[in-house]
């Protein structure tokens, strides 16, 4: 039995958060109805011009600088010749044989523990493509080309990754690493973070590539994943069937799990690029570079270390928390508004929170309980006002618009009973309540305890505080 | 080099060009001499020459992020042979 290797090279495609297009001056916004952020530069009329939109630049500038990759100082824009009517110029305006970021790289983490480093070839500036509604037409295809001219950062890997897993590990931090720069949205389901995968298999130990397949437009990391694992055991099931790999573009079908070849016999593409006569080359001077780098925010392994060191959280914890800027943010605002206490907040951060917002696929931004209510409600379990049991139930009446954690508690009369003598009172009700029980724990059944514990809290309406109550059903049960 | 007639009827079909067959001898002809021509243009030696981007020696200028397009959607459809619900129509592009 041979032993397969497989090869992954991604191409993600993040389209920049400009507020218009790379070339021309039309909208970007999502959502708009068609054709109506569609330009004559858009639409390809005659006689226009193309000029390049600084911040497409500077992001692509950042970009580069966090994966230390070269800001080219000079590149250059190519045509990309292609017919299809999303893009009627008959071309797509790329970059080729001199891309304004080349050379990076990126470490991940694999789930072993360990870390390795992906290289990234280059990242290149280019126009994204307009859309093509394929229904309802009368046998047309409707064209709504809002969406062409849209900067897109191309980012390509080397070919380094060595399985699916890998292949979405590294998707997922260069779509936390834009966000983070704050160069694209990576909302997926709108296509503004999208991948390309080539996948090749190679027997253990031979240094030649495989002939790769290309798996197109991806917009998920659980098609990433499905995908390139399908593809692999496909080509491996391929070779040793005595097949052989064509060198082709597939498309991932989510509904039956599989990739298609997507172009059946057409004549090989020739993109023919050449350089495009309506743009100069662009030069990026120092000042630039040095301005972009200004603008650098703490990027994310930064970040997660200094929440390892500052807070003392764990390596899990700290990537967690620090997955999104604005996560990262709410954590460090709860902190400070509590004035410690990193690994509580962590823990509420990460679990209640999270949990109200991922069902109701809430971004942490539209969270309806701020920092600093969070922290009013951290702090009453700090102080003992509440159990942590009974500050989840205060938590969901805030979430849910009733005030902030004093008030709710109020409202409610959910205030901890600490009161030792009022806990005893209780106990000896339930005690009283239930002679059987008592007998049966009296003659060794220990188990019962937790039928005690349960009563109280019951009888209590879970406000009694839970330390007490076991120090106090404890020694009352003894006798 | 010189291009046969298929080759050229391939070409056509690249470029998406309707060539009749009578025109073909004709391209085979003339494209094989721009051939010549690449050929020619090949011996010479450019070591060392830094490949032209651009004949002008300037560099792109930049423009700031601001949208400044008004929406002409009815401008620009009014010349498009079919539309429907603000869309281009277009032959259907997917089998």
């Amino acid at each position: 039995m041979m032993e397969w290797e497989s090869v992954i090279g991604l191409e993600i495609h993040a389209q920049l958060a400009t507020k218009s297009k790379i070339f021309s001056g039309a909208a970007t916004a999502y959502g708009a109805a068609p054709n109506t952020q569609a330009c004559a530069i858009d639409l390809g009329l005659p006689g226009v011009l193309p000029v390049l939109n600084t911040d497409a630049v500077r992001m692509a500038a950042m970009f580069g600088l966090a994966v230390e990759a070269t800001v080219a100082e000079r590149s250059v824009f190519a045509r990309k010749n292609y017919f299809y009517p999303d893009l009627p110029k008959g071309y797509q305006i790329s970059q080729y044989e001199l891309p304004v970021v080349h050379q990076g790289h990126l470490i991940i983490d694999l789930d072993d523990g360990t870390t390795k480093t992906i290289g990234i070839t280059r990242a290149h500036l280019e126009e994204d493509a307009g859309k093509s509604l394929h229904e309802d037409f009368s046998g047309m295809t409707g064209i709504d080309l809002n969406r062409a001219g849209t900067p897109l950062l191309e980012i390509v890997s080397e070919p380094d990754l060595r399985s699916a897993k890998e292949a979405v590990a590294y998707m997922k931090k260069i779509h936390t690493l834009v966000r983070y720069l704050g160069i694209c949205d990576g909302n997926m389901q709108e296509g503004s973070f999208r991948c390309d995968a080539n996948v090749s298999v190679r027997p253990k130990g031979q240094e030649r590539f495989g002939t790769r397949a290309e798996i197109k437009n991806l917009n998920s990391f659980r098609f990433v994943e499905r995908a390139i694992e399908y593809e692999i055991e496909r080509q491996i099931h391929l070779l040793e069937d005595g097949g052989t790999v064509v060198q082709e573009t597939r498309l991932y079908d989510p509904d039956q799990g599989e990739t298609r070849s997507m172009r059946s016999k057409e004549e090989a593409n020739d993109y023919r690029y050449f350089p495009d006569p309506d743009l100069l080359p662009l030069s990026i001077d120092t000042a630039f570079i040095e301005a972009a780098r200004q603008a650098l925010p703490e990027l994310p392994d930064a970040k997660r270390e200094r929440f390892m060191g500052e807070y003392q959280l764990s390596a899990y914890d700290a990537a967690l928390l620090t997955v999104s800027r604005d996560l990262a943010d709410y954590f460090e605002a709860t902190v400070a508004a509590l004035g410690g206490e990193a690994k509580l907040c962590a823990n509420w951060v990460m679990g209640d929170l999270s949990g109200f917002l991922n069902k109701e696929s809430k971004d942490i931004g539209d969270s309806p309980v701020d920092p600093s209510q969070l922290a009013g409600l951290l702090r009453r379990i700090q102080d003992q006002t509440i159990s942590g049991k009974i500050a989840k139930e205060v938590f969901e009446a805030m979430w849910q618009g009733a005030g902030d954690a004093d008030a709710v508690i109020d409202q409610r009369g959910l205030r901890q009973i600490t009161d030792s003598s009022a806990i005893e009172q209780i106990i000896d009700t339930v005690i009283e309540t239930n002679p059987n029980q008592l007998a049966q724990y009296r003659s060794g059944k220990d188990k019962l305890f937790g039928f005690f514990v349960g009563q109280v809290m019951k009888a209590s309406k879970g406000k009694a505080n839970p330390q007490q109550v076991n120090e106090l059903l404890l020694k009352k049960l003894a006798g | 080099m010189s291009l046969g007639p298929e080759e050229v009827k391939k070409i056509a079909y690249l470029a998406r060009l309707a060539v009749s067959e009578d025109d073909v001898p004709a391209y085979a002809r003339n494209l094989s001499s721009i051939l010549d021509l690449v050929a020619q243009m090949n011996t010479v030696d450019t070591r060392g020459i830094e490949p032209l981007a651009h004949p002008l020696a300037m560099t792109q200028r930049l423009r700031s992020d601001e949208p400044t397009e008004p929406d002409q959607r009815t401008l620009f459809q009014g010349i498009a042979p079919q539309v429907e619900a603000g869309l281009y129509l277009v032959p259907k592009v997917i089998e």
